[in-house]
């Protein structure tokens, strides 16, 4: 390992070395915004924001983890930070309003399903195929933001309830419940038709 | 106890993602599963879908969207350049 030696004390340079973050984890950091917060712009800031603030704790990073892993770490702070701080109140009950009229298609009016329900051939296999994976892409792309977002968070990163209602300021347990249950839904949907062709 | 609809057990199966049933719930939901296959199969898909979703991170195939345009990525590079960390 080089040592530098700087001043009166000697520091012992280890792994992570800052000037090739951008080139080996940009792309990755970006990616990881993108799905979450959708706008280009923003993204690309949350990817700044996060790769200066690795620069300046990096003296705290103990290797534990991956470059990566820690500067994902980062990057979802920073994106709960903003969705909490964007001042936006996730209207829920205007969400859900509006939702309504689409998911009312689902069921008939006995509460039925309409259409069929399908059986998907295979799903494990898919998870094996690249089309795939831009299919599910595209289908949470397709959400409403905030199903969308929720979703990620639910799903990806694995925020629970309380956690998820922080992060998007929903405020109750039971918005959080029925706008994952919406956000499914349409995402089964958006598959079967997009992906497994039913 | 009545018998729950499709489009309240799909609700539920939902649910069950996120928190514990009561065991009303629980008695409800399965009661229905023995009965209707769409709802089986609705349930199987979206317990399909968790798993998708929690191995998307996994998933490294190239989306020519998600990159980084070069003069983002120019930006950011002065900007990290300029930075007295």
């Amino acid at each position: 390992m080089p040592r530098v030696i700087s001043g009166a004390s000697v520091r012992e340079i280890t792994g992570p070395d800052p000037a090739t973050w951008l080139d080996e984890h940009g792309d990755a950091l970006y990616a990881f915004a993108l799905l979450r917060v959708r706008d280009a712009s923003l993204a690309e800031d949350l990817v700044q924001d996060s790769l200066l603030a690795g620069l300046r704790s990096l003296d705290r990073f103990r290797g534990e983890s991956s470059e990566r892993t820690w500067l994902i770490g980062i990057l979802k702070h920073k994106i709960v930070d903003h969705l909490r701080g964007s001042g936006r109140t996730v209207n829920v009950e205007q969400d859900l309003a509006e939702l309504e009229a689409e998911d009312a298609a689902y069921f008939d009016e006995t509460g039925h399903w309409r259409g069929q329900i399908g059986e998907w051939a295979d799903p494990e296999r898919s998870l094996e195929r690249e089309q795939f994976w831009q299919a599910l892409h595209e289908c949470i792309r397709r959400l409403p933001e905030n199903l969308g977002t929720l979703f990620v968070l639910r799903e990806v990163d694995g925020l629970d309830t309380g956690a998820l209602m922080n992060a998007l300021n929903i405020s109750s347990e039971n918005n959080v419940w029925v706008m994952l249950s919406r956000a499914r839904q349409r995402l089964r949907r958006c598959l079967e038709t997009s992906w497994f062709k039913l | 106890m009545r018998i729950l609809k499709c489009s309240e057990v799909s609700e539920l199966a939902s649910q069950a993602l996120d928190r514990k049933l009561g065991w009303r719930e629980r008695f409800g939901l399965y009661m229905h599963l023995l009965l209707c296959k769409p709802c089986v199969q609705f349930r199987r898909q979206i317990s399909f879908l968790r798993r998708a979703a929690s191995t998307l991170p996994e998933d490294h195939s190239p989306r020519p969207d998600a990159k980084l345009a070069p003069s983002a990525r120019d930006r950011i590079r002065t900007r990290l350049g300029s930075d007295p960390h």
